[in-house]
């Protein structure tokens, strides 16, 4: 995985919230998940099983734990991807 | 925001939402007449929003057992299974589920949530890997949680998802336990059972089938989903609960794989809480028996099922895709919930209401629960309230 790799991932991520949170507001790296795009844990949930699909890696739920931002989420997909 | 105001935060996001109806979670039962009826408020409802499938709360037989083990045994154990909770009814309870199961072992915890949680806990570890269906159970998504293994989920009943899931899994694939249930309690649907087990086989997992809401209702001696396909000695690890068909409290285990016995070493669940009182064992027993022998029971549930769901749907409601004691209608928002729930009360019929995120795919529901002492009459009057009901929620 290169830089270039996370850039696709926070873009792809970036545009799946905006749609999923039928949000206006700018959606950056730094917004929180929860408290600013209001994302209920079910939503999150099937959000990830997305991501899966979408980079044909295993992200475990428990892992989510750690994750409150955008650039939270990238980091551990990124991370995930690159071990795979 | 300190650690009170986020609490305050929460309530006011629930009252919010449910303005004029906070009272429908946590309703205050005053009485309780029968298996159909009890009041609330001034009003006599019919009950159509409990589990009590085989409608055997009131059965003679469990009443009068219980009431015979507190005369002898007190009314509590006041101990864990690990040291002194672990009386000649428990003991004789789980020969009674590892029979009824044709397993050898079997073990009883004291509630459904902590059997689910017990036995996931115990099974997987940290470096395992659970693969659960997206809408499982609260206990099992909390035993997987506690367990500390990896979660991976897959999509409601979608064995292609899970194929998928489990073929990313790689070489992890032999730690990894597969957990489905029986029936689903939000919308009533069964597990697509012969290819999950087709799929645990030729992956080589483990697989764990929670028959809360089956045990009783389905198979011909209800030992639920496992009987009803004929794959029994297909599944590892069965679990299920005693306060739905079996009308008490407690929760078991049942495997043909020896090392279940070691859970009772190593599961907190199990180990740090008292055991199940001597009176709810008793009931479990003689329920137990009632249910094995209760083929007239699923007969007239199965009725009382159909009957139900066809009114429904030809009412036009949005229902799940299978008949059975579980019958939801599906509704787009909360509001339009929470004005039909509100409704059916005001016509004396109690069911549950279930807003997002508990409920599926961001809808709503309003969920009957049939059981077996439902009267066709009432069955008949719920029914014709629902179809009265559906112009005004739409």
């Amino acid at each position: 995985m290169t830089e270039s790799n996370y850039d696709e991932i926070m873009q792809l991520l970036c545009d799946r919230l905006s749609s999923l949170t039928n949000s206006n507001a700018q959606i950056t790296p730094e917004t929180n998940l929860i408290s600013q795009l209001s994302i209920d844990s079910i939503k999150l949930l099937n959000l990830i099983m997305e991501i899966e699909d979408t980079f044909d890696v295993s992200i475990p739920i428990n892992a989510l734990t750690d994750v409150q931002t955008v650039r939270e989420l990238v980091d551990l997909v990124y991370k995930i991807k690159s071990a795979s | 925001m300190n650690l009170l105001e986020k609490i305050d935060a929460a309530a006011a996001a629930r009252i919010a939402l449910l303005p004029n109806g906070v009272g429908a979670f946590g309703i205050p039962i005053e009485e309780v007449y029968s298996a159909t009826e009890a009041r609330i408020g001034d009003r006599r409802v019919l009950l159509l929003g409990t589990n009590n499938y085989l409608g055997l709360t009131f059965a003679p037989e469990c009443i009068q057992a219980a009431h015979d083990a507190i005369d002898k045994e007190g009314t509590g154990t006041t101990g864990s299974r690990m040291a002194n909770g672990s009386y000649f009814g428990h003991r004789a309870l789980e020969r009674e589920f590892a029979d009824f199961y044709q397993c050898s072992s079997s073990i009883v915890f004291t509630t459904g949530y902590q059997a689910n949680l017990g036995t996931i806990s115990g099974l997987v570890g940290p470096g395992d890997t659970v693969l659960i269906d997206g809408d499982s159970h609260a206990s099992i998504y909390d035993g997987c949680i506690l367990s500390g293994a990896d979660i991976i989920r897959f999509k409601h009943n979608d064995t292609v998802d899970m194929e998928k899931r489990l073929r990313r899994l790689g070489n992890r694939i032999e730690t990894t336990l597969i957990i489905a249930e029986g029936i689903y309690s939000m919308l009533g649907d069964q597990a697509p059972l012969a290819e999950i087990v087709r799929l645990k086989n030729q992956y080589g997992c483990i697989l764990l089938l929670d028959e809360a809401h089956s045990l009783g209702v389905l198979g011909e001696t209800g030992q639920g989903l496992v009987e009803k396909t004929g794959l029994l000695k297909e599944v590892d690890f069965i679990t299920g609960t005693f306060s739905k068909s079996l009308c008490s409290i407690g929760g078991f285990c049942v495997s043909n794989h020896p090392q279940l016995e070691q859970l009772r070493y190593i599961s907190h669940p199990y180990i740090f809480t008292a055991s199940p009182s001597p009176a709810t064992i008793a009931s479990t027993r003689a329920a137990l028996e009632l249910l094995r022998n209760g083929s007239h029971l699923r007969k007239q549930l199965w009725n009382n099922c159909t009957q139900l769901y066809s009114a429904l749907k030809e009412a036009g409601y949005e229902l799940g895709p299978d008949p059975g004691p579980v019958i939801a209608a599906v509704v787009d928002t909360p509001q339009q919930a929470l004005l039909l729930w509100q409704r059916l009360l005001e016509h004396n019929i109690y069911v549950n209401l279930i807003l997002p995120p508990a409920a599926p795919e961001g809808k709503s529901l309003v969920r009957c629960s049939v059981n077996a002492a439902h009267t066709r009459d009432q069955i008949q009057y719920v029914g014709d309230t629902f179809t009265k009901l559906f112009k005004e929620i739409n």
